[in-house]
């Protein structure tokens, strides 16, 4: 048990103002350091509802009346994407987030965590928080990454023989030489999942690619630490990654993890690409590359999101958002939106979709019969021009 | 002090969408929440919360890795606004588990209680010191022992209070 000092808290539009709501009823009208803790509109946004309006209206004035920042519309895009684009995270900080996704900044060296509403708050008021020090578990994946495998791939494989609750209150650690391999995008997006295996954060150490990643937008002093040799480990597991297949979760289950070719050819409504899991821009080059020049199978809507408006305006740079558009994808601004059944893509009464987010539990995207099927953009991208679940390496021959 | 409920009983890995879709997110009142609880895994549970029988006390009993997935403090804010008196499990996903105990839900892990329920059995219960008895099956278990922490944001009536008293004695 330990009381730790947090470095950067960070809570959205669905948990701020639960968060807002307890500070008050106990009378709090303080924040510990404001300079400390972001909010972001990233839910329901652009406002879905009255109600869901109502709540960024809440997260405002707080943020206003405390000097907190607030990250929204083309200033903002989806936490996990923004925070780090934004140089907000660097290696050695110890980041809570009201949020479960908030492990993705294990990518970049951070010890990162999700908490509840409550938990933000009492570490708003305190500037700190009690931890259990999580026991660390290993996953070295040997290896190279062949062509169209990307870190979704590795994370789902991971989950698929560990379970989802393979790492519950652990630390993972990911290493290897195909982590080495892995681009930061890739990277993020292993973190980001840890949670769906339940556990308290993803870690990768730094190296130097997370150096270059990390000074090229932050000016941010750091420091970096690795697990000696010494480092003692609850459980180690290896994997092999050389002709790994790319991989699916099948509903309803993170856990459900099937080879594509075992999948393939199950017929899809809906594809999604996007969300904090893989609404980077590695993901959008990939699923342009596979678009460009053919189109989306008609009867199947294809829905694009990248995750920040950053993201987006790059894509906007390099052409991808017209060849998306041309493909007769629909691109849609920044939003959490379809990945958690909220707006922007909710599924009907027994529908099916494959999606690039993180979650496909009973009822996520939508109406309790229908079906989600999680995996990689490359794969999502292959699907959406099939109109069924497609192993996405045909359209990835040579260098990639 | 004891508490009385009926059993509930859930299979593993129910996850707060399973406990409170994300559709109903966009509001924080418990009330409305509470009227949506578990309405995907069991769409009945809710409608039957409302009636005069249903109010009465229920014991959730759930598998493994209760409360998996997201960090929506809404899960538990709504079982406890559809009338759920404690939640036992085989075992508990962290966040959900942190977020039960902050807000004052009993959440107690024992595999011996969360194997042996069927729903409808007669379920007494006490946090502290963490004794649970099945009166329809005459058994007695005892439930994994909460950190000292966790004892504290109890006994204080919620992670909140105990902040309060916190920031007092900074000040």
């Amino acid at each position: 048990m330990t009381v730790t000092k947090i470095d950067l808290l960070l809570a959205n539009d669905i948990t701020a103002p639960i968060a807002i709501d307890e500070l008050e009823k106990a009378g709090i009208d303080a924040v510990h350091d404001p300079s400390g803790a972001v909010f972001v509109a990233d839910h329901m946004v652009p406002a879905k509802d009255i109600d869901a309006a109502n709540l960024c209206v809440k997260m405002r004035a707080f943020a206003r009346r405390h000097g907190i920042t607030l990250y929204e519309g083309g200033w903002g895009g989806i936490e996990h994407a923004l925070l780090p684009e934004e140089g907000l995270v660097a290696p050695g900080m110890f980041v809570v987030g009201a949020d479960s996704h908030t492990c993705t900044y294990g990518a970049v060296g951070c010890f990162a965590t999700g908490v509840g509403s409550t938990d933000f708050a009492a570490a708003l008021a305190l500037g700190e928080l009690w931890f259990r020090v999580p026991e660390s578990m290993r996953l070295t994946f040997n290896g190279s990454i062949g062509g169209g495998l990307m870190g979704k791939d590795l994370i789902l494989n991971a989950i698929g023989r560990i379970g989802v609750d393979g790492a519950t209150y652990r630390a993972m650690e990911f290493e290897g030489k195909a982590i080495g391999e892995l681009s930061m995008d890739g990277r993020l997006t292993m973190c980001n999942m840890a949670i769906e295996a339940g556990a308290k954060s993803g870690i990768i150490a730094p190296d130097s690619k997370t150096a270059d990643y990390v000074r090229a937008r932050s000016r941010r002093p750091f420091q970096t630490y690795a697990s000696g040799p010494d480092a003692q480990y609850v459980e180690t597991v290896e994997f092999d990654v050389t002709g790994m297949e790319p991989q699916v979760a099948l509903p309803h289950s993170p856990g459900n993890v099937r080879p594509v070719s075992e999948v393939a050819g199950t017929e899809v409504d809906q594809v999604v690409i996007g969300s904090c899991t893989n609404g980077r821009m590695e993901d959008m080059r990939i699923a342009a590359r596979i678009l460009k020049g053919r189109a989306v199978r008609e009867g199947l809507r294809c829905i694009i999101i990248p995750a920040t408006h950053g993201i987006y305006l790059r894509a906007l740079g390099e052409g991808l958002i017209e060849a998306f558009a041309r493909a007769k994808a629909i691109v849609s601004t920044p939003t959490c939106g379809p990945c958690l059944g909220m707006h922007m893509g909710v599924l009907g009464e027994g529908e099916v979709a494959l999606s690039t987010t993180n979650r496909n539990f009973i009822g996520r995207m939508g109406h309790r019969s229908s079906k989600v099927y999680l995996a990689s953009p490359a794969t999502a991208a292959a699907t959406a021009v099939e109109g069924k679940v497609a192993d996405p390496r045909r359209y990835l021959q040579g260098a990639w | 002090m004891s508490q009385m409920g009926t059993a509930y009983v859930v299979g593993d890995n129910i996850d707060t969408d399973l406990i409170i879709p994300a559709r109903y997110l966009n509001t924080i009142d418990p009330a409305e929440l509470g009227r949506h609880c578990f309405e995907d895994l069991d769409p009945e549970f809710a409608k039957s919360r409302s009636s005069a029988k249903g109010r009465e006390g229920v014991v959730v009993v759930a598998g493994r890795n209760f409360g998996c997935g997201s960090s929506r403090e809404h899960a538990p804010i709504s079982l406890k606004a559809a009338g759920v008196q404690c939640v036992i499990a085989k075992s508990f996903a962290r966040i959900f588990f942190r977020n039960a105990v902050n807000i004052g839900l009993p959440v107690m892990q024992c595999e011996e209680a969360a194997e042996v329920a069927a729903s409808g059995d007669e379920i007494q219960f006490d946090l502290f010191p963490g004794t649970i008895r099945n009166l329809k099956r005459g058994e007695a278990y005892s439930a994994k022992p909460l950190p000292e922490s966790m004892r504290e944001i109890y006994s204080s009536g919620g992670l909140m209070n105990y902040v309060k008293r916190r920031m007092a004695e900074r000040s």
